[in-house]
């Protein structure tokens, strides 16, 4: 009976950002030697969850958390990832890491590194103490026994492929002797399906030591094959926790995106579209974290196109490679001509716009004038907001047609600011996005990408923007393809919404499907309905 | 295929050490020298510059680049030899008061660099480099104006004439080649200065024990990467400060080793081109921003000096003046660190890429595309 | 008060103790026996003559290239310039003018080249410029000595071959600038009206080219050079354009110093320059990464009062010449200062 001491438990845990509420009431509990897969989509609040039981400061910093977190049956507070190690929990995070020029033995054992003192310590300190290489080596390979996994104590982590990257971040946070409970942040993201399967054997040993394992991950295969018990994050809140025994994929897809809410969207029937605008064949991107492999997929002239998927999957890197920020290749027809792609300027001399996801790095000028935002791109483009001086020598920035253009959408898209002339790093996000979308308003795009619209954005700033699309659809025929992680709003204005899983397109759905197809398409698998969307018919 | 390729990558990675070698080894013959006194040359600045160059190995390894801040600690030494001059301290003994007053001043230099080059991550190289210029400002004023008036000066031979303030030239026969002759060695017609050797060699059995301690795998890590190094609870910004401080220490060590080596002090030019050479020597041995091993020390050294020594001669007989020899080892000290760094940033762009495709599936890209 | 506080920590306390160290050496200078309309005069003279080197530090710092310690690269082709000139024996205004055009092909080329450089290594420019700098200077040391000049105004007399350090350009187009429009006041006060026009002439031309497309398009590449990418803008291009710019800016730099100075000074003279250059500026309120017309005028003004004032007056009052030192201290510290800001952290 006492072999099944509970190690972790969260009692009532809830956190809201500045009002934002993002965790409600989660309690779950974690036995020794038990792995519980913890599933959800982007938003649900996962990684927000994780944050605070690693201890990390932008949960203090942004007002702490309420409930308690107990260790073994004590409560705990920390107040640094440092703080939560010490307890024992280890997480392996989707970003190694490692240092390349370590071996696999020092990037284990690092900053606890076996050591011989020396007569300068007394002077000097503990760092002065000589490393005993052997003693690492013996103590890494122990450690890589203990997982089951076939790693050379002695390879250059540089040199090595991803997954022995991934197995010796893993073999780092076990090696510590007082880890207790493991999280893992989707581990088998980069790992081939014999790595895979080799990791989840590595797990089964390490529960069977008794360290439990958080198992955070989409691909409800491995969840259900590797995973004691499910917990479902939905909206910040526990929706589901049971014993993956008897469960489905389906079962869990439909938890996972299931909501109480009917959808709210225009009473406007199904429209129909007549021709194709836009024509991608076997477009891959190489965009850091958001791959896309292959995928072929048309839109109609005139649509609102929605794109979905899980974080991470490659639905951002669609409209990144095709506007030129990543290395892209495959074929991109507008109006059936082929787009060059890999260049900006002939993306958006063609008539596409890119509201990109990444507001602050690529979408704004922070340290510059709204007008400055609004006015750039056509001005570079369309040589546009430009005066001639000097009886037409020059030309040089219009700034009063830039200010008359700027106050416009200020009126349009409602944005608050003191005026025109306010730096954009001043705005709120809402703000600073529909200062985004008015930069892509300007040029008066064909088509217009727009990545994570309502992204950090208050509920009432979300409908402003999701309206202000809506309408430049209505009244200006602008295609749009919408590119989002967030379901619902995809499915409040998009006509077709397409999903992507691991690089490609998994399908096509009417937004008025059953909300499990979706969540069946996100993690992988296929729905048999999508063959006729991709006709065009709903 | 592949032999071709690495022949390249051979090239590149030691293009400068080659190109160092053929234009040396063209020079030597115009220049008129013998191969004997080239080599007692070789010899002599051996012992004379190593010790500089070797400071410049822990910074290095930190990952905070190539310390042009190591003129502070020159400046400690300078004016702990002004102090063992003042008090009338002769020889070896000298020189070891010389460092135990410059110490303090030393350490505390040290630490100032340390921390302005944590306040400038990204910039080490140019902020070590102006700090170098504004601490000489303060060298001069203490040098040119306290010394003598407000700090008691005994000596008065070596005051400048105004009453205040140290001479222009500073005779160091007091301790002149007190540590290059206190244990000669002569083979043939060359002289080694054996004591000198022997504290070089101290010093890098000293660099090599401490890059086995918990310290140098400390500072290996924050030079590999600081946010992952700091991650797992290594003090990244103690562990640079402590790697600046060892390396001033020990460049105050090395000025002095150079000076009683040289005889005579500059007072208030000595220094100037301090960095400049012990930079340009570790460059030249093989060394970049960011890897520099004791080889390359002593592999720099030599080349670099053969070729200041060899240039005047070789710029006269060539040319028929004297000063393009001169010019053109200025020029190529300067052309040589430019070059190291130019390939030392290409090449970190290039890593930076292929790391990147080999961190996150860029496996698509590098198959060329969907399949 | 706290909004002090903040103008305080947005402008930099150094520069305001440097603004208000120099208006008390003003206010103290009648009192040590120095006057202040001589003293005035001598601050606008320097001033004019150093102007245009600021300037042609503002192009690389919006184009995101930093601080141009290579300017070294562009002087070097305006000396050449100016030597062209003297040796084809072109005087007055003639001779002036043809000295920056000759100056141009060299200061184009230099200026793409060094660009060019600059783009590969995006990171390191800074330490990368001073040492290519430094080695261009040193090698045209060798080339003052072997190219065919042969104006007996400027050879070595004995040698016959071999330009001299120092060529006077008394005969030629001394004051050129300076002489027009010149205003005197009593003995002391000679305000160089024509030097001032011509580089608030340049300061104009640059304001107004900031505001073109192109200028736009450089100020955004340095300001966030993703956001730039994002909207078809070459980098790249950018970034040697404002390197051209700077290169030619620093050429017509010398050879206004020189109209003034009196001489030509070859050799190791431009190694120290661009530090001069890059103080100023910086006292002047710019970063590394944005300056304005503004930063270039209070910059080059305050500095070079600075140079001026200190030393006669500290002078006069310690009866000793400290201006060296504080000199030095003065101009790496704003320099030190500027490199330890930690870049706005955007909300």
């Amino acid at each position: 009976m006492e072999t099944d001491k509970t190690l972790l438990s969260l009692q009532n845990i809830s956190k809201d950002f500045y009002g934002n509420v993002v965790l409600s009431d989660v309690s779950f509990d974690v036995k020794r030697g038990e792995i519980i897969g913890l599933v959800g989509e982007n938003g649900a609040g996962k990684t927000t969850l994780m944050r605070i039981l690693f201890g990390m400061n932008v949960i203090r910093d942004t007002g702490g958390y309420h409930g308690k977190v107990c260790i073994e049956g004590e409560e705990v507070h920390f107040q640094s990832p440092f703080d939560a190690l010490d307890a024992g929990i280890g997480m392996a995070h989707q970003e190694f890491s490692l240092i390349p020029g370590f071996t696999t033995t020092e990037n284990i054992v690092l900053n606890r590194e076996s050591m011989r003192p020396t007569i300068f310590n007394d002077v000097f300190g503990d760092r002065m103490s000589i490393l005993d290489r052997a003693d690492m080596r013996k103590r890494a390979a122990g450690t890589i026994a203990k997982l089951g996994v076939n790693l050379d104590p002695d390879t250059l982590v540089s040199e090595m492929p991803v997954g022995h990257k991934q197995f010796t971040e893993i073999a780092r946070e076990i090696n510590r002797e007082k880890t207790k409970i493991l999280v893992l942040d989707e581990p088998t993201a980069v790992l081939t399906e014999t790595e895979a399967e080799v990791l989840i054997k590595a797990l089964r040993n390490l529960a069977a030591t008794g360290i439990a394992i958080i198992f955070i991950s989409h691909r409800l295969h491995e969840v259900i094959d590797v995973a004691d018990r499910v917990v479902v994050l939905r909206d910040g809140v526990i929706v589901k926790d049971t014993p993956t025994q008897g469960v489905t994929v389906r079962d869990i897809a439909s938890w996972m995106v299931g909501r109480q809410v009917t959808v709210d969207r225009a009473e406007e029937g199904v429209r129909s579209f007549t021709e194709d605008i836009f024509e991608v064949s076997h477009l891959w991107v190489d965009m850091p974290g958001e791959t896309v492999k292959d995928m072929s997929f048309t839109v109609r002239k005139g649509e609102i196109f929605g794109i979905g998927g899980l974080a991470g999957q490659g639905k951002l890197g669609i409209p990144n490679g095709i506007m030129g920020l990543f290395p892209a290749g495959g074929e991109v027809r507008l109006h059936g001509k082929k787009v060059e792609l890999n260049e900006p300027r002939l993306a958006l001399q063609r008539g596409m716009a890119f509201v990109s996801e990444d507001r602050r790095g690529v979408g704004l000028l922070l340290e510059e004038s709204l007008e400055w935002n609004i006015a750039f791109t056509a001005m570079q483009i369309q040589d546009k907001y430009l005066r001639p001086v000097l009886g037409g020598l020059f030309k040089v920035r219009d700034e009063a047609a830039m200010r008359s253009l700027t106050d416009g959408y200020i009126d349009i898209l409602h944005i608050k600011c003191t005026s025109g002339a306010q730096k954009a790093m001043e705005l709120s996000g809402g703000n600073q996005q529909k200062i985004c979308l008015a930069k892509s308003f300007a040029i008066a795009p064909d088509l217009l990408f727009v990545s994570e619209p309502t992204r950090g954005i208050d509920i009432g700033a979300k409908r402003l923007v999701l309206d202000a699309l809506h309408k430049y659809n209505r009244e200006l025929g602008m295609t749009i393809i919408m590119v989002s992680s967030e379901l619902e709003e995809l499915r409040s204005i998009c006509d077709r919404v397409a999903i992507v899983d691991e690089g490609r397109m998994t399908g096509i759905l009417p937004p008025t499907a059953e909300l499990a197809e979706f969540g069946l398409l996100m993690t992988g698998e296929r729905v048999s309905r999508t063959s006729k969307l991709e006709a065009g018919n709903a | 295929m592949s032999g071709k390729r690495s022949f390249g990558r051979f090239l590149r990675e030691n293009a400068v050490i080659l190109l160092f070698l053929i234009v040396t080894v063209l020079a030597i013959k115009p220049s008129g020298l013998s191969l004997v006194y080239i080599g007692q040359e070789m010899i002599t600045r051996l012992g004379r510059d190593s010790f500089l160059v070797l400071a410049l190995l822990l910074p290095i390894y930190a990952g905070m680049g190539l310390n042009f801040g190591m003129t502070l600690g020159a400046m400690a030494g300078q004016m702990g030899l002004i102090l063992a001059i003042n008090y009338n301290i002769i020889g070896v003994s000298g020189l070891v008061f010389a460092a135990l007053v410059s110490l303090p001043v030393s350490l505390a230099m040290g630490y100032l660099c340390g921390v302005v080059l944590n306040k400038a991550k990204g910039r080490e190289m140019v902020t070590g480099y102006i700090l170098a210029f504004f601490v000489n400002g303060l060298y001069q004023f203490v040098v040119l104006y306290l010394m003598g008036s407000v700090i008691p000066v005994r000596s008065k031979a070596i005051v400048l004439s105004r009453g205040y303030g140290i001479r222009n030239t500073l005779n160091l026969d007091n301790v002149r080649l007190s540590l290059d002759n206190w244990l000669p060695f002569h083979a043939g017609p060359f002289t080694f200065p054996i004591a000198t050797f022997l504290v070089i060699a101290a010093l890098c059995v000293f660099i090599i024990w401490f890059k086995k301690t918990k310290l140098g795998q400390d500072m290996r890590s924050v030079g590999y990467d600081m946010h992952v190094a700091e991650s797992s609870g290594v003090p990244v910004d103690r562990t640079r400060i402590i790697a600046i401080i060892i390396s001033t220490v020990l460049a105050t060590v090395g000025q002095i080793i150079f000076l009683q080596n040289m005889g005579n002090m500059a007072t208030y030019n000595a220094h100037d081109q301090t960095s400049f050479f012990a930079v340009a020597a570790i460059l030249v041995g093989g060394a970049s921003v960011k890897k520099a091993t004791i080889p390359n020390v002593f592999i720099g050294v030599i080349l670099l000096h053969v070729l200041f020594v060899v240039s005047p001669g070789a710029g006269q007989k060539l040319f028929g003046e004297a000063m393009i020899g001169e010019y053109f080892r200025q020029f190529i000290g300067y052309g040589v660190i430019a070059l190291s760094l130019v390939l030392y940033a290409w090449r970190t762009r290039k890593e930076a890429d292929r790391l990147r495709e080999g961190l996150r599936g860029g496996a698509a890209a590098a198959e060329g595309g969907a399949k | 008060m706290r909004s002090l506080r903040q103008f305080g920590a947005d402008f930099g306390w150094p520069r305001i103790i440097i603004f208000f160290f120099l208006i008390a050496l003003f206010v103290a200078a009648p009192a040590v026996g120095v006057r202040i309309d001589a003293s005035l005069s001598d601050v606008c003279n320097r001033f004019g003559q150093n102007a245009l080197f600021v300037l042609a530090l503002v192009p690389m710092i919006q184009s995101g290239c930093g601080l141009n310690f290579g300017l070294s690269l562009g002087i070097i082709a305006g000396l050449l310039g100016a030597t062209l000139s003297v040796q084809f024996g072109l005087h007055g205004a003639v001779g002036f003018f043809a000295a920056i055009i000759l100056a141009s092909p060299f200061s184009i080329l230099f200026g793409w080249l060094y660009g060019k450089l600059l783009n590969k290594v995006k990171g390191e420019e800074m330490t990368i410029a001073m040492y290519v700098g430094f080695a261009g200077v040193m090698f045209m040391c060798i080339m003052w000595l072997l190219l065919p000049y042969s104006a007996p105004d400027m050879i070595w007399g004995y040698a016959g071959k071999g330009l001299r350090t120092t060529i006077s350009v008394e005969n030629y187009w001394i004051h050129i600038l300076n002489r027009f429009l010149a205003v005197r006041v009593g003995q002391f006060f000679y305000f160089p009206t024509g030097e001032i026009l011509f580089a608030l002439f340049a300061a104009f031309c640059m304001w107004l080219f900031l505001r073109t497309k192109t200028g736009t398009a450089m100020t955004a590449v340095g300001s966030n050079p993703d956001y730039a990418r994002a909207s078809g803008i070459s980098v790249d291009k950018m970034r040697i354009i404002s390197v051209i710019i700077s290169t030619m800016l620093g050429a017509a730099g010398i050879i206004v110093y020189e109209q003034s100075f009196g001489f030509i000074q070859l050799y190791g003279a431009p190694l120290a320059m661009p530090f001069t250059a890059i103080a100023a500026i910086l006292i002047g309120g710019a970063s590394v990464k944005k300056a304005s017309m503004l930063n270039v005028v209070v910059g080059a003004f305050l500095f070079q009062g600075l140079l001026t004032m200190t030393p006669s007056v500290i002078n006069s009052w310690l009866q000793t010449d400290m201006s060296e030192v504080v000199r030095i201290v003065v101009s790496n510290g704003i320099i030190i200062y500027a490199l330890t800001r930690k870049t706005k952290v955007s909300k």
